[in-house]
């Protein structure tokens, strides 16, 4: 764990369960200020889960999550509402609405949230835009775009309102190598360039490890490991090992859990 | 779609939809004759008005002049007491004209047929038609039509 | 036995949480449309969506609704001599009954279905998601608009169902049958109520398009978020629909008429 301090997300004992199944059993992690941050672990382990209950879409079961000091599951709509006009999240599929051109995709939220004049309005998307490069892409349609052009709209719409903090939900699946490569530049100067706060879930690990300061492992609902991208290659667990190594057996094992093979077949159950 | 041109379109969609309320408000049902304020009314006492509903025609030589607003039982007099209204157009009917119910066809439906008599003042608003003739009811007719034969025999 | 009987009432369970699900997300509804003051041209885009795009179906089914009315009760009327009498009936059918259900019906296969599969895909592409992170509720940017826009298109389209299919009537009992004009026309006109069945042919139509669009609506933002659960998020949304508007017709027309 890091600093108290400087902490701008403080998770402390989220419990959070779908179902029958619990995705959360006690997770504790702290997401320091102004760096980047991974979220790494086998599919399935709810870190999708974890990005939505950060931004307050999801409730938990018990536990809290503290973002700049306001308890997200305590909060009021208002006041919930006002915390993710400082959020920034960036979805998987980009998550651009359909109806809507790039450009005016971009426009949203201010067009939501303000009564700024047209003027202004096209300037900030236009400069948000050609932040990403896609300023010559501004009058297409989201059907239009690839998948990395797409994540790079929905990137500048999470920009245009200056968040503290931006979370990226996957952001490397599917993508090509260029893509790959323009969207970890991106991540990176958005980081340093406007001083915010990244969050990122992910099992791209060279990609993760490569821009993250810090990076946490998450597994069957619990931090099974944390810290910089070094501490975590030189860790001991053998978990860790596994996990970084990309082994298909070990201490996760490759059969999903089930009653005796030898058992079943014979019949004997 | 740009939304001028969408605009477009339900504006276009509205001014199908006023159109549609106004066939269906002058030409298939009767909210022209709904106006109080055009033409006067007038009472008419009837011992049976058989099948007359409030609605029905009032006409005068087979010329629609108005309709039949209201049906009441006045309990006093035992009879039934209906309100007319009349088009002002035609706002000279004398006094001692008659008011009877008629049927349209064998089976159609019950009008009432104003016959004006030779008075030289005409009824008013709120008057009242004092020469009226009830509905012929079918059953009565036959009924009457056997008595007299059983009593002529 | 007992493991039947656990089925069962685990599925009726479940049906009576959807539908506790369904009046919750109602209210929410109601109380986002507020909102809409601020934002009429979200409006006028859904009813384009909804009023326009349905405009042809509705009008070409009330011509051809009005035509086969007139043949049928002209060749039953005819027995009788009552032929003039096809107006008033064919305006009756249609301004109490046809005009509002039929509507209905051809409503919630053509915009209330793609109500469902848009916001469905909506939700499955994560934009309804994507707007709750923009802190934007949905409530008051998607489904209010859609909501309202359906309440208000229902009745206006029934309304010229009902008058196109007058006009088919006449089309076939004068112009083909031979009913004289005026007696189509005028018995109609002295037969037909403006505020006792214009006025509640509308109501209906204003019942029938608040519940399409609830279930279209509700249907779409409680579908999984596939494309398996989309579809049969749309096939809901025009059966549960269809048998909304013929049970609720039969329970307005005992008490109106």
């Amino acid at each position: 764990m890091s600093e108290e301090g400087e902490a701008l997300v403080k998770i402390r004992d989220l419990h959070f369960s779908r179902g029958s199944n619990a995705i959360f059993r006690g997770l504790s992690v702290d997401i320091p200020r102004g760096k980047v941050t991974t979220i790494l672990g086998p599919s399935g382990t709810g870190k999708t889960t974890l990005l939505k209950m950060i931004g307050g879409q999801l409730k938990a079961a018990s536990g809290s999550i503290v973002v700049d000091g306001l308890n997200v599951g305590e909060l009021s709509r208002n006041k919930l509402y006002d915390l993710r006009k400082r959020m920034g999240m960036l979805f998987q599929s980009g998550a651009l609405l359909t109806d809507l051109s790039v450009f005016e995709n971009v426009a949203y939220p201010l067009r939501e949230h303000t009564d700024l004049p047209e003027s202004l309005i096209s300037h900030l998307v236009l400069m948000r835009l050609h932040a990403v490069g896609l300023r010559g892409a501004k009058d297409f349609s989201p059907a239009e775009l690839s998948g990395g052009m797409a994540r790079r709209a929905a990137l500048a719409r999470a920009l245009v309102f200056d968040p503290m903090m931006i979370m990226y939900d996957e952001p490397f699946t599917g993508q090509d190598p260029i893509s790959m490569g323009v969207l970890l530049e991106l991540i990176q100067t958005v980081n340093t360039a406007l001083g915010l706060t990244s969050l990122m879930v992910s099992h791209d690990l060279e990609e993760a490890m490569s821009i993250s300061d810090y990076l946490v492992v998450i597994s069957e609902g619990i931090v099974v490991e944390a810290g910089s991208p070094e501490q975590l290659k030189s860790s001991t667990s053998e978990w860790i090992q596994q996990f970084l190594q990309g082994k298909p057996d070990g201490p996760v094992p490759f059969q999903a859990p089930a009653p005796d093979y030898e058992a079943q077949l014979l019949g004997k159950l | 779609m740009n939304s001028r041109t969408s605009e477009i379109l339900v504006g276009l969609f509205m001014l199908l939809f006023l159109l549609a309320m106004f066939v269906l408000a002058m030409k298939v049902s009767n909210l022209t004759s709904l106006n109080s304020s055009e033409g006067y009314t007038l009472t008419a006492k009837f011992e049976n008005i058989g099948g007359l509903k409030e609605r029905a025609r009032v006409s005068a030589s087979g010329v629609r002049v108005g309709e039949v607003t209201r049906i009441i039982y006045d309990p006093e007099n035992f009879e039934a007491m209906v309100t007319l209204r009349l088009d002002k157009a035609f706002d000279a009917f004398p006094l001692d004209t008659t008011a009877s119910i008629y049927t349209s066809g064998l089976l159609g439906e019950q009008y009432i047929g104003l016959d004006p008599g030779a008075e030289e003042d005409f009824l008013q608003n709120d008057d009242e038609i004092t020469l009226t003739q009830s509905a012929i009811v079918l059953e009565r007719l036959i009924g009457q039509v056997l008595f007299s034969r059983s009593g002529g025999s | 036995m007992s493991n039947f009987l656990q089925k069962f009432g685990a599925y009726w369970l479940g049906k009576l949480e959807r539908l506790g699900r369904a009046t919750l997300f109602l209210f929410h509804l109601v109380a986002a449309l507020a909102s809409l003051v601020k934002r009429p041209s979200l409006l006028v885009k859904q009813l384009h969506a909804s009023g326009v795009m349905t405009l042809s179906i509705v009008l070409v089914s009330g011509l051809f609704v009005g035509m086969v009315l007139s043949l049928q009760f002209y060749n039953t009327l005819i027995d009788f001599g009552q032929e003039e009498r096809v107006g008033t009936l064919v305006a009756l059918t249609l301004v109490r009954e046809l005009g509002p259900v039929v509507t209905g019906l051809l409503f919630a296969g053509r915009a209330g279905s793609a109500m469902t599969a848009e916001i469905g895909l909506m939700k499955a592409t994560e934009q309804l998601s994507g707007l709750e992170m923009m802190a934007v509720d949905p409530f008051k940017r998607v489904f209010a608009p859609r909501f309202l826009a359906g309440f208000i298109a229902l009745p206006m389209l029934a309304a010229m169902f009902s008058a196109v299919g007058v006009m088919g009537g006449h089309l076939v009992g004068v112009e083909v049958l031979g009913v004289d004009a005026n007696a189509y026309w005028s018995q109609m006109h002295s037969s037909v109520s403006f505020t006792h069945d214009v006025c509640n042919g509308l109501v209906k139509g204003l019942v029938f398009g608040f519940v399409v669009s609830w279930i279209s609506i509700f249907e779409g933002a409680d579908c999984i978020p596939t494309s398996e659960g989309v579809s049969s998020a749309t096939t809901r949304t025009v059966v549960y629909s269809s048998l909304a508007i013929l049970g609720l017709d039969f329970l307005l027309t005992a008490v109106m008429f």
